[in-house]
C-alpha cells in the first residue's frame, strides 16, 4: 500500500523521554517494581516493553521480567482478512498469578488488539492487576478500553495512519502521521 | 504476507518450499501453545471439523483431534467400523450426509489412494488427507521435515535416507516430495521387491546396499514393515529382513556421527528398528509425535483461515460488525 507521510509526530528524543516518563509513572503508581512483569504485544510492543523494563531497572536497581504476547490466534477479524495471518510465538515464562502485568503496545486505536491481548493473558493465569502502557493513543475506540500510561495523545482522523518505527524493528525511532491514498 | 493459499491438503506433491516453510514456521508458534497450562486458543472457534477414519489409527487420529480441540474447533469423530458404512453406504453418500449438517473441514484417512481428492471434488468443505492408501500422508511428511528442520535449521544439502518398504509407504512418498522441494538429498533403500520401479524420477537416488546408502547420512527415516507383506511373498522372513535391512547400532556406524533416527510408528521393534536404537540417543521418535501435534495445528489453522477468507469473498456479510481497517495500526 502506498502511503504519504504528512507529519512527524515524535522524534527519537521525544520517544526516549516519553518511554522514560512512562517507566517513572509505573514505579510511582505501583510503589516500586516488586511483582511487576512487562509484557509487549507483538510486534512493536515488544521492543517498547524491553525499553521500559530497562528504565525500570535503572530507576529501582532491580531487574523486571518481560514477556511477549502474540495475539494473532485471539483476533476477532478472521472474517475480514484475506488469509490466515502469520502466527508468532507467545513467550510468557514467568507465572503471572497475582502479579502486576504491564501490557505494552505501540498504538492504541480501536482497542481490539488490547481486548485480544487481555483474553490471551487471562489464559495464562489470574494476574493481580493489568495496566496498559502505549506510546501513542490516537483515539477512535470501538470498545471500552483505556490506557493507564500514554506517551503522547494524538487526535487523528479515521482515514489517517499512525506508524511507529522503532530502532529494533525498523532501524530508526520515529512516529509519523500518514494518509491513505484516496 | 506469509500465508498459504490452499483450500485442501491432499498431498505434498506440487508444494513449493515457501508453502512448506509457511506451515513449519507457524508450527513453531503452535508448539508453544501445547506448553501452556491452558492449552487452548480461540483461532477456530465455531468451526466444525469431522474426522473420518476409514482405517485404524492411534497417533494420527489422537493428534488431529487434540490439534482441533486446542484450536477451539468443534470435532466429530467417525469410524467406519461403527457406522452405516457397515450397512453398505458409499463414501459419497456418507460424506454428503455429513456435509448436509454444515461442517467446515474434513480430515480423512482411507485405504484407497485418491479418496481425499475424490472428496475435495464433491464437497465445499476443506479436505485434509490423514493418509490415503499407498499415496500420501502429508502431515506425517511435514512433521518429519519439521523435526529435521528443528535439528538442523535448513535442510538443503543434508542427506536423508529412507529405509524399508518404500513401495507401500505413503509416509515415504510425502517425505520425498517435501524433502526434494527443500533441496535435501534423498536416498531410498530397501529390498528390490519393495522398491517401486522408476521412483528416481521424483528426484531421489535408489541404493539397494544398506551400508552404502547410509554412508554419511544425516538422518535415517525407518519405515514400518507391514507384517502381511511376508505372506504376499515379498519378504522371505522377518528375521532375514531384520538382519539385512534392520537399523541397529551396527548399521549406524556408517552414518555421520550425529545422524538422527526417525520412525513414523507404530514400530516393530526388532524388525525394522533394533530395540537399543529405538530407545537410544539418536532416536527422535517421540519428538516426532510432539511435533506432529504442532504441525497439524498449523495446517488446520492455515487451511481453515484461508477457507474463511474465501467464504467472505463469495457470501454477503451478514449484519455483524466489520472491521476493515488496515492492520498496520494495531494488529501488525
Amino acid at each position: 500500500m502506498n502511503i504519504r507521510t504528512t507529519a512527524t509526530l515524535m522524534e527519537p528524543d521525544q520517544i526516549r523521554r516519553a518511554v522514560k516518563r512512562i517507566a517513572h509513572e509505573i514505579v510511582e503508581r505501583n510503589r516500586g517494581v516488586d511483582g511487576l512483569i512487562v509484557v509487549g504485544i507483538r510486534r512493536r510492543g515488544v521492543p517498547l516493553a524491553e525499553r521500559i523494563a530497562g528504565y525500570l531497572e535503572q530507576i529501582e536497581g532491580q531487574s523486571v521480567p518481560t514477556g511477549i504476547l502474540d495475539i494473532t490466534l485471539y483476533r476477532d477479524d478472521f472474517q475480514t482478512i484475506t488469509s490466515a495471518p502469520k502466527v508468532g510465538r507467545t513467550e510468557i515464562n514467568d507465572d503471572i498469578h497475582e502479579r502486576v502485568v504491564i501490557l505494552v503496545d505501540d498504538v492504541l486505536y480501536t482497542g481490539r488488539t488490547v481486548r485480544a491481548a487481555l483474553d490471551e493473558l487471562i489464559d495464562f493465569g489470574r494476574p493481580g492487576r493489568i495496566q496498559l502502557a502505549v506510546l501513542v493513543d490516537r483515539g477512535h475506540r470501538e470498545i471500552p478500553i483505556k490506557a493507564d500510561y500514554v506517551g503522547k495523545n494524538v487526535p487523528t482522523n479515521e482515514g489517517e495512519i499512525v506508524e511507529v518505527h522503532l530502532e529494533e524493528v525498523d532501524g530508526c525511532d520515529e512516529v509519523i502521521l500518514a494518509e491513505k491514498p484516496a | 504476507m506469509n500465508s498459504l493459499n490452499r483450500k485442501h491438503l491432499l498431498g505434498l506433491e506440487g508444494w513449493n518450499a515457501d508453502e512448506i516453510n509457511t506451515v513449519l514456521d507457524s508450527a513453531v508458534s503452535f508448539k508453544e501453545v501445547s506448553e501452556r497450562s491452558v492449552k487452548k486458543v480461540p483461532a477456530l472457534r465455531g468451526k466444525t471439523i469431522v474426522n473420518l477414519f476409514f482405517e485404524n489409527s492411534t497417533r494420527t487420529r489422537i493428534s488431529f483431534e487434540l490439534a482441533e480441540k486446542r484450536l477451539s474447533a468443534d470435532t466429530v469423530n467417525f469410524s467406519a467400523s461403527t457406522s452405516s458404512v457397515k450397512k453398505g453406504e458409499s463414501l459419497r453418500d456418507t460424506v454428503e450426509n455429513i456435509e448436509a449438517m454444515k461442517i467446515d473441514m474434513i480430515v480423512i484417512r482411507h485405504s484407497s489412494a485418491g479418496a481425499p481428492f475424490f472428496l475435495s471434488q464433491i464437497v465445499d468443505a476443506s479436505v485434509i488427507n490423514a493418509g490415503d492408501g499407498q499415496h500420501e500422508h502429508p502431515t506425517q511428511g511435514l512433521l518429519d521435515i519439521f523435526t529435521l528442520r528443528e535439528k538442523w535449521g535448513a535442510l538443503a544439502g543434508r542427506k536423508v535416507v529412507i529405509v524399508g518398504d518404500v513401495k507401500h509407504s505413503r509416509v515415504a512418498r510425502s517425505n520425498i516430495h517435501g524433502l526434494v522441494a527443500l533441496d535435501a538429498e534423498v536416498v531410498l533403500c530397501g529390498p528390490p521387491t519393495l522398491m517401486p520401479v522408476g521412483i528416481e524420477s521424483l528426484g531421489v537416488k535408489v541404493e539397494t546396499n544398506l551400508p552404502r546408502a547410509l554412508e554419511g547420512a544425516d538422518a535415517v527415516n525407518v519405515l514400518r514393515i507391514q507384517l502381511e507383506r511376508q505372506r504376499a511373498g515379498l519378504l522371505p522372513s522377518l528375521d532375514e529382513y531384520a538382519r539385512v535391512w534392520g537399523i541397529d547400532n551396527r548399521a549406524l556406524q556408517y552414518t555421520s556421527p550425529d545422524c538422527i533416527v526417525m520412525h513414523p510408528g507404530p514400530m516393530n521393534r526388532g524388525v525394522e528398528i533394533a530395540q537399543d536404537v529405538a530407545d537410544g540417543d539418536r532416536a527422535v521418535i517421540l519428538e516426532q509425535v510432539t511435533n506432529g501435534l504442532a504441525v497439524r495445528m498449523a495446517v488446520l489453522y492455515l487451511i481453515g483461515g484461508a477457507e474463511m477468507a474465501r467464504d467472505d469473498e463469495t457470501t454477503e456479510t451478514s449484519g455483524g460488525q466489520v472491521n476493515a481497517r488496515p492492520k498496520t495500526q494495531e494488529a501488525a
